[in-house]
């Protein structure tokens, strides 16, 4: 297992434990499956940035991507459309979504913290527009309600929840893709190095492509995922600054914003310890508004720790 | 000129490592006032190093620097031009928005009341830039003056601080026969006005015209010097490779097969006015010489798609062959060693396996699934057959020396046993004994039936490897010189575009 991995894990345990032992409440099963929910919902907008990031790029426009196809599908299912075609529909558009991302970035030669800030304004303008900034909710689609945010009973009390089920299925398929294909190879060696991949024969433009798409379907999906959750969706506010949770995730997670560097467990594991955090400050009754506060510096101090023992064994290596 | 007793500048055993490479080792070095000292060597023999760590860029790992006999030490380039010791980079570092004036001065503007004393600033440039003969008005911006006369302008900033010691490394890698020649007068002037030159060079003509004293370096260590009078062609090569040339390039003479590679009147992206015509047969090594700049790289790039042509046609065993990528050209059987390996032929960060194996990743694929025991066989392989000296195959290829990372990206090709085999500059930067196996492999690729286009700056590789050479000046072919025509005159008057008297 890699060293990153270890550290991430030992942070999570150590909260983990921490927080357990001063509440006994905190490993309550309702309090558990509420964590491994949310925790799921935020591994999986942190994989698909992964993607992104692992090319040397960046993407700020996911919180907005998650407004926009929770208030859209919102929309449609209220104006009758067949479940299944709207969930399609929303699916196809975070794909679309994502490949402009990266025709913008690849043919356009435009930097991606631009392309996708732009994104980010536009879509949460696009959700208020067409909603006309209504609120909406869900009722009557116990079925949708059951697949997106349905349980899956363990014990008497504890079940897990559908996004966890999700969050199997995407990192699996996600880890396979970066660690056993020739694309995720390419992909890595790509963030690395771009011209040197370009030199080796490695179709670099569609590549960074492929990896927009999965960054912007996924946060399709947790949009999806997200508007069950809550049971109703505010255009003008749902998924707001959730990018920056899930770049947060990438990042303390192993990945590097230079490129080329970054694994799905470690963000998995990155996004359960923000979650944690959240979940540690009500639980031990540290004051909510310390909360930002508190998630910053957690993050920073991983990520420093994170290069200072990249330094070090780099060194080691060296010699 | 009698020799003064305490020499200008004189270094004693100085050593420098970098991770995976002995750069310098024991190195020694003196200088005399007045006195143009040539320093040469194979690359990575140290050159570079040595001026480095003398013009307080980097320091040294060991050894000690004396100046009029008392030890100094240089912890940056303002610490030597301190004490009068100034390096002309190859890459020149002026401020090409800015004047003349403004750039001899540049951070040491003579000022009043914290305002820049434009006057004394152009009386004194104009002074300076009189000692090495430019006679131009001191507001002339630097970008428009050509190459040549920016370098002058350099080593005219130079002697406004003072210099004693002028360093010049490569400087007329870029400069046309007649710039080179006035740069050689300014020298020779410098040096009757007491100043004295530290020249290195790959132009061992330049070198017998210009210096008073040859210092010799190999593998990071003094080869050897040669006063005066023991300045000759033969015997600093016989210096710099430690054997006689014949022995070292250890050529056989080919039969070149059928034909493989044919452009006809191919135009790069770089240079669109110039066409090319050149055919290249199995089993036959061609160099590719001329000055830096000239497009050779430019042409390599563009045959192997990284800049698709803009006209003209290729084939490749007769078929029509336009590569747009790289990865079109690897399709049809070529590959390239780049002229900038790290930037180009390798992913620095990865490990020796994943580069060794990143090219026939594809073909070795299982629907799309990486094969790791082809993986493994590639890279064991070219770990054998090169004899790469890495501790594992997972050590990453930023930690190997230059010679092991140059064998890394031949490896990833040879995999793909390609057809056509481009190398740029295939021996920079690396030491003579991985040079020596470089050849070898040339040699025994070419005997297995690669057609081999080299491109080098090295005008002994090219005289010792090609079996004909074409020479490009100006993004064109100025000529082509078949193995019995191949003279380092020769290539320099073409390279130059001087042309051949008949």
């Amino acid at each position: 297992m890699k060293k990153n991995i270890i550290g991430i894990l030992g942070l999570l345990i150590a909260i983990f434990v921490i927080t357990a032992v001063l509440n006994p409440k905190f490993i309550s099963a309702y309090n558990m499956q509420n964590l491994v929910k949310w925790s799921s919902l935020y591994a999986i907008m942190g994989v698909g940035v992964a993607f992104v990031i692992i090319t040397g790029g960046i993407d700020l426009s996911i919180g907005s991507v998650i407004g926009l196809t929770a208030s859209l599908l919102a929309f449609t299912l209220g104006k009758n459309w067949d479940p299944a075609v709207a969930i399609c529909a929303m699916l196809g558009l975070s794909a679309l979504i994502g490949l402009v991302h990266g025709l913008l970035v690849t043919k356009a030669k435009l930097q991606p913290f631009v392309v996708t800030l732009c994104g980010l304004l536009i879509y949460r303008g696009m959700a208020r527009w067409v909603t006309d900034n209504q609120s909406m909710g869900f009722k009557g689609h116990d079925q949708l309600n059951e697949i997106f945010s349905g349980k899956i009973p363990i014990t008497d009390t504890f079940a897990l929840p559908m996004p966890f089920v999700f969050l199997v299925v995407i990192s699996v398929a996600a880890a396979l893709f970066l660690n056993r294909t020739i694309w995720g190879r390419y992909l890595l060696a790509l963030g690395n190095n771009e011209e040197g991949a370009r030199y080796s024969g490695i179709q670099t433009d569609n590549l960074k492509i492929a990896a927009y798409v999965i960054c912007s379907l996924l946060a399709g999906i947790s949009g999806i995922l997200f508007a069950f959750e809550l049971d109703s969706v505010q255009p003008a506010q749902t998924g707001e600054f959730y990018e920056l949770y899930a770049i947060a995730a990438a990042v303390l997670g192993g990945c590097s914003l230079r490129g080329g560097e970054g694994g799905i467990l470690g963000v998995i594991i990155a996004a359960a310890v923000i979650r944690l955090i959240y979940n540690s400050i009500n639980m031990l009754g540290i004051s909510t508004h310390l909360e930002y506060a508190i998630l910053g510096i957690v993050i920073l101090v991983g990520v420093v720790a994170d290069e200072l023992l990249k330094r070090y064994t780099a060194k080691r290596a060296a010699r | 000129m009698a020799a003064p007793v305490t020499p200008l500048l004189e270094v004693r055993g100085l050593g420098k490592r970098f991770p995976g490479v002995r750069a310098l080792h024991d190195a020694r070095l003196t200088l005399g006032h007045g006195e143009v000292l040539a320093v040469i060597g194979e690359n990575g023999a140290g050159k570079s190093t040595l001026m480095k760590i003398l013009a307080g860029v980097q320091p040294a790992d060991t050894g000690e620097i004396f100046i009029d006999g008392q030890p100094v030490q240089f912890q940056s380039v303002r610490e030597a031009l301190a004490q009068g010791v100034a390096l002309i980079h190859q890459e020149l570092n002026l401020a090409a928005n800015l004047d003349l004036a403004a750039n001899i001065f540049l951070g040491r503007e003579p000022h009043k009341f914290g305002f820049i004393d434009h006057a004394t600033l152009h009386a004194e440039a104009e002074e300076h830039l009189r000692r090495v003969g430019l006679d131009l008005p001191t507001d002339t911006l630097v970008g428009d003056l050509p190459i040549g006369r920016q370098q002058l302008v350099e080593i005219a900033k130079a002697l406004s601080c003072e210099a004693r010691v002028l360093i010049m490394d490569e400087p007329t890698s870029s400069l046309s026969q007649h710039e080179s020649e006035t740069l050689f007068e300014v020298v020779r002037d410098l040096r009757a006005q007491g100043i004295s030159v530290i020249y290195i060079s790959h132009r061992l003509g330049e070198v017998t015209e210009l210096a008073d004293r040859v210092l010799v370096l190999r593998d990071g260590e003094n080869a050897g010097e040669l006063s005066r009078g023991e300045i000759n062609h033969d015997a600093m090569v016989r210096l710099m490779v430690g054997r006689d040339l014949e022995q070292f390039y250890d050529r056989k003479q080919h039969d070149p097969g059928d034909l493989v590679l044919e452009l006809e009147d191919v135009r790069t992206p770089a240079h669109p006015h110039a066409e090319i015509s050149l055919q290249l047969r199995v089993g036959e090594i061609v160099g590719i010489a001329g000055l830096v700049g000239s497009g050779r790289t430019e042409l390599l790039q563009t045959i192997f798609g990284v800049t698709p042509s803009v006209g003209g046609q290729m084939r490749m065993a007769g078929e029509p062959f336009a590569p747009r990528n790289p990865r079109e050209a690897i399709r049809a059987g070529l590959a390239l060693a780049p002229e900038d390996r790290k930037q180009h032929g390798l992913i620095l960060q990865m490990a020796v396996r994943e580069n060794a194996s990143l090219a026939s990743l594809s073909r070795d694929q299982q629907n799309g699934f990486l094969n790791f025991n082809a993986e493994e066989k590639v890279a064991t392989e070219a770990v054998e057959q090169l004899a790469i000296k890495t501790p594992n195959l997972d050590q990453a290829t930023v930690n190997l020396s230059g010679g092991n990372q140059q064998k890394v990206v031949l490896g990833k090709w040879l995999a793909l046993k390609p057809r056509v085999l481009l190398l740029d500059e295939p021996t920079r930067g690396i030491d003579v004994g991985a040079k020596r196996e470089m050849y070898r492999l040339m040699e025994q690729l070419a005997a297995d039936g690669v057609a081999i286009l080299f491109v080098s700056s090295e005008l002994e590789e090219v005289l010792g490897m090609a079996d004909r050479a074409l020479v490009m000046h100006e993004g064109r072919l100025a000529g082509e010189l078949a193995r019995d025509q191949l003279s380092e005159q020769a290539v320099m008057q073409l390279a130059t575009g001087t042309p051949l008297a008949a």
